[in-house]
């Protein structure tokens, strides 16, 4: 008993000892954890606080509006709108084939959307959202709303939209916006906007959209934004308002671009009109044309294929980038040249047998009219157009002469218009020939440079300027399709000023000799004698023919199309009114066989509209051309 | 009258631990109510967990501590019993069996064995008649052993951790030997390759980013790391009550329930930690001066044994929290969003009360 007691004390004892140890550790751990605590919250504060900063704030681009494109009457060519688009991010989506299936119970999404999804998402990176289907309606936004839950990384998103409302017109010099890809990134880098594109989907890939690409553009603002752990925008703690871009207001009346689109019909070819005083683009025309609109969020294959396969060529920008012989349309420009270097002094005239030929040879380079045109001065030469006047003139001139001089036109050199993308055209010469070819400059080959043949080649950017510098006495105006740039929110604007680009000082009595001839063009006994029956106000013009060396023969193309294909460009260069120009402009029908009957009323048309506000009435028209066309204002050139 | 009705409705429960459980419920509350991102709804129903929960402590407190000695054994045996029955019949939820569905309502039986168990150890040791020898803990081992690894094989880290330890405090104060202790020790040591290889996938790779969160800063390391974040964030004073960023913008994992710690460390700072881990300490060591005033060993043990879970508790959630544990999961006692837990934890506390209170009345 006594034994057990003592026991139980001793228990007693040995259980407080233990019990106190315990405490001893309790207080121990605890303490072990203060320490850890201040370690954390003292010591390394800094290190914590920054990250936790880092975990909330983000920055957000917030993406200005980009600038709208408006013609010069303030009708709209590209403007912007908000739509909702599903997106989805590839890499956020475990099984993408079955997310879109599933998408597609809820919304529509045609194979048309699943190929041009394929095509971006090969083309961009696998972390950035992908439009699977855009301009959603409400209907579609709220149901899918209502299943978000169900798609993780699906998001619907409300984009900014171009949208360019005319659709196929004018869409060459408009352009277009695309999504921006590697190459944009690395232009971007280049020009140090890129920081500017921080939340930024579109770049303009061509036209005036990419030429103005920073002004339409906009600065950036950005949001500093408290995010929540799955990166959602909580609250904005502090915001830098974007800028809108400035918007584009064009020298192009959208209705005189219809009157000379639709005057081209079927016709593939190319139109430039230009106010000689101002260097202002009145018209900017290349036929066949596209929509830019199919561009906007990734054209899909199968619309892509269609266009860039096109044996009509509609993706090419032809009055900057198609390149065609001059013809005909070259001679007031060789005239100039040998009137002013004094090789052709009035009154001298020769007499025209039907050919040309070099002293030492017996070849002989024909005029386009078999038997000649008899005597023939100057003013005459361009009038009925005479081969073999400026065969021997070319000659007289000598190659270096006559390219010096015509170059001052705007020949072979780019004109320096507000799209990119410009081909320089070709001024052969002597030097160019041993370069590209290494071989000596023939004679031969100056003579029939004389009539816009041989290596010579133009754009229409090119002979329209030319008119137009002509049209202005010498005076080469720098073209320009944007006519001023305002800003949209103070409305001030900025004019692009007419600047002065070459001037030549050409005697009074030699450009009034050029210009009579070509005035004469369209009165009867001019080759373009239908152009200008009937018109109240004179027109100054010159025909012109060009052999076909683009188009290759390909066994795809099937023959008939091959023969159509061979026949000659029609070329039509013209301004008005003649005593006081305010349009110059060229106009190429490719295959279009004769300047004159061809490309010539096209040009009718769009000066009617321009200078007398008249719609052509198209039955009339044609009435009146078969009864007022004389035999001989078809023009036929020959060439060896 | 009336107040002689209330101290006689009062009179087992320990004022000093009701001012101190009081207090840390009443944080508990105000940062749960930061921590559900300001939902009165989540902060009503754990008003309703505690009131639950204090008349279960009130009941416990009201019982006997011979009462309770009495029902070890059966209730023991009813939870080994449970505990096979989930392992038979359990329904599986969030990839762990651990409920018994009873038709009328589910109940998880390893939560009854928290409490049984150290009732369990200290009922048997208080029976023996003389001093324990080596045989009594190898039988208690046994007791202890088998439960376990029902619950581990659920599998349960946390709850298996919690009541091993409760059961090996009973051992250690019922005077287990050091050699064995130390032996033991080593033992678990040479063991740690077939533990290791026993561990889930997910329990491995816990352990493993323990040592280095940075190893899977998105995946599992990401918890622990936004949790020191939020810690280390708070500094000396705190955010301030609901304007903790970590918190508030979701970067806290589990915020209401096993990381709440981070919420309130990173709103009240070095300031409030010191607080809570006082408040934490008086609890614990009140706990432990009940046990040391205990007349019975069965009350001795079993209030030692209650004390140190209860800190067992505190100090693996704030360690895992702070990143010093690897993440198993334990609440916060007291203030962590649950019902189950506050009602086990604050039974146990009555069960202290009840120690303390009728310790005169056996006495005489």
């Amino acid at each position: 008993m006594a034994a057990e007691l003592k026991n139980y004390q001793h228990e007693q004892y040995y259980f407080r000892l233990r019990l106190g140890f315990t405490a001893f550790v309790v207080l121990g751990l605890f303490g072990l954890l203060l320490f850890r605590f201040s370690y954390l919250q003292i010591k390394q504060y800094g290190h914590y606080q920054t990250l936790a900063e880092n975990n909330r704030i983000s920055l957000l681009p917030v993406v200005a509006n980009r600038g709208l494109i408006l013609d010069k009457n303030g009708l709209v060519l590209a403007h912007n709108f908000f739509v909702y688009t599903l997106e989805i991010t590839p890499a956020k989506v475990d099984n993408l084939e079955a997310t879109i299936a599933q998408l597609g119970q809820l919304v529509e999404i045609s194979k048309l959307d699943r190929k041009r999804f394929n095509k971006l998402q090969s083309e961009s990176r696998n972390f950035e959202s992908i439009p699977i289907r855009t301009h959603l309606n409400e209907l579609e936004a709220a149901r899918f709303a209502v299943n978000h839950y169900r798609f993780p990384g699906v998001e619907i998103k409300s984009r900014l939209f171009r949208h360019y409302p005319l659709g196929k017109l004018g869409s060459h010099m408009i352009g277009y916006i695309g999504r921006i890809n590697d190459s944009d990134i690395v232009n971007l880098e280049k020009s140090g906007d890129l920081s500017n594109y921080k939340g930024s989907d579109h770049v303009g890939k061509s036209g005036v959209e990419q030429f103005y690409e920073h002004q339409l553009h906009g600065k950036t603002g950005f949001q500093q934004v408290e995010t929540d752990a799955d990166g959602r925008a909580v609250r904005v703690i502090s915001s830098t308002s974007p800028v809108s871009g400035s918007n584009l207001v064009l020298s192009i009346d959208s209705k005189l671009q219809e009157i000379a689109e639709t005057a081209f019909g079927e016709r593939r070819g190319a139109l430039v009109a230009i106010n000689p005083k101002t260097g202002e683009i009145l018209a900017y025309v290349s036929q066949p044309s596209f929509d830019p609109n199919l561009f906007v969020d990734g054209i899909d294959m199968d619309n892509w294929k269609l266009l860039n396969e096109s044996l009509d060529k509609p993706l090419v920008n032809r009055p900057i980038r198609g390149i065609y012989p001059p013809g005909s349309t070259f001679k007031p420009f060789v005239a100039m040249a040998g009137l002013e270097n004094a090789k052709r002094t009035p009154p001298f005239s020769i007499h025209d047998p039907g050919y040309y030929s070099l002293g030492n040879s017996s070849h002989h380079y024909r005029d386009w009219k078999p038997g000649g045109h008899g005597m023939v001065d100057m003013q005459r030469a361009i009038t009925v157009s005479c081969d073999t006047f400026f065969y021997g003139l070319a000659l007289d001139l000598g190659i270096e002469k006559l390219t010096e001089f015509v170059r001052h036109f705007g020949f072979g050199e780019k004109s320096g218009v507000d799209i990119q993308g410009e081909n320089g055209g070709l001024l052969p010469t002597p030097a160019w020939k041993m370069r590209r070819y290494k071989q000596p400059w023939y004679q031969g080959e100056t003579v029939i440079v004389g009539i816009g043949q041989g290596y010579t080649l133009v754009t229409p950017m090119q002979l329209a300027q030319a008119t137009a510098t002509l049209a202005n006495n010498g005076v080469a105006m720098k073209p320009h399709l944007v006519m001023k740039i305002q800003n949209p929110m103070t409305a001030e604007s900025q004019l692009i000023a007419p600047l002065v680009q070459d001037k030549m000082s050409l005697k009074p009595e030699n450009i009034a000799i050029v210009k009579q001839g070509m005035i004469d063009v369209t009165l009867p006994g001019g080759t373009a004698a239908s152009v200008g029956a009937n018109a109240s106000y004179a027109i100054a013009a010159k025909t012109g023919t060009a052999q076909v060396i683009g188009i290759k023969q390909n066994a795809k193309y099937d023959t008939s199309a091959i023969n159509e294909r061979h026949r000659d460009h029609a070329l039509f260069i013209a301004y008005a009114p003649a005593n006081d120009p305010s349009i110059a402009l060229a106009v190429i029908v490719e295959n279009g066989g004769h300047g004159g009957s061809s490309a010539g009323p096209i040009a009718r048309k769009v000066m009617d509209y321009y200078l007398l506000g008249q719609l052509p009435a198209v039955e009339a028209t044609k009435e009146l051309k078969k009864i007022l066309t004389p035999p001989h204002a078809i023009e036929e050139e020959l060439h060896d | 009258m009336i107040s002689q009705l209330i101290t006689q409705w009062l009179k087992h429960i320990d004022s000093f631990l009701m001012a101190s459980l009081f207090f840390t419920l009443m944080i508990g509350l105000f940062v749960l109510y930061s921590a559900s991102g300001q939902d009165l709804s989540r902060v009503y129903a754990q008003g309703v967990n505690i009131i639950v929960a204090l008349s279960f402590m009130w009941a416990a407190a009201n019982i006997a501590p011979n009462q309770l000695e009495r029902i070890a054994l059966p209730l023991y045996v009813l939870a080994v019993l449970l505990l096979i029955a989930v392992e038979l019949f359990g329904s599986i939820s969030h990839g762990a069996q651990r409920w018994l569905n009873l038709g009328f309502t589910k109940i998880q039986p390893s939560e009854v064995m928290r409490i049984a168990m150290p009732m369990m150890l200290a009922w048997y040791f208080s029976k023996q008649e003389s001093k324990p020898v080596m045989t009594d803990f190898v039988f208690a081992g046994l007791f202890l052993v088998v439960p376990v690894a029902l619950i581990m094989k659920q599998p349960d880290l946390g709850t298996a951790l919690l009541i091993t330890a409760s059961g090996f405090y009973v051992l250690f104060l019922a005077g287990l030997s050091w050699k064995l202790l130390v032996g033991s020790a080593l033992a678990f040591a040479a063991s740690t390759p077939i533990l290791w290889s026993m561990l889930h996938d997910y329990q491995r790779r816990r352990i493993e980013i323990l040592f280095d969160p940075t190893q899977d800063p998105l995946g599992s390391g990401y918890h622990t790391i936004q949790a020191i974040i939020a810690i280390g964030s708070g500094g000396a004073v705190g955010k301030g009550w609901l304007n903790g960023t970590q918190a508030q913008l979701d970067f806290i994992p589990e915020r209401t329930t096993d990381f709440i710690f981070a919420v309130f460390s990173e709103e009240f700072g070095l300031l409030g930690n010191v607080l809570l881990v006082g408040l934490f300490s008086l609890i614990v060591l009140r706990g432990l001066m009940i046990a040391h005033q205990a007349q019975t060993t069965f009350g001795r043990l079993l209030a030692g044994s209650i004390s140190l879970t209860f800190f067992t508790y505190a100090f693996v959630n704030m360690g895992m929290v702070s990143g010093i544990l690897p993440i198993v999961g334990v609440p916060l006692p007291l203030i962590s969003y649950g019902g189950t837990s506050m009602v086990m934890l604050c039974l146990s506390l009555g069960i202290l009360m009840s120690i303390e209170t009728h310790k005169k009345l056996v006495a005489t």
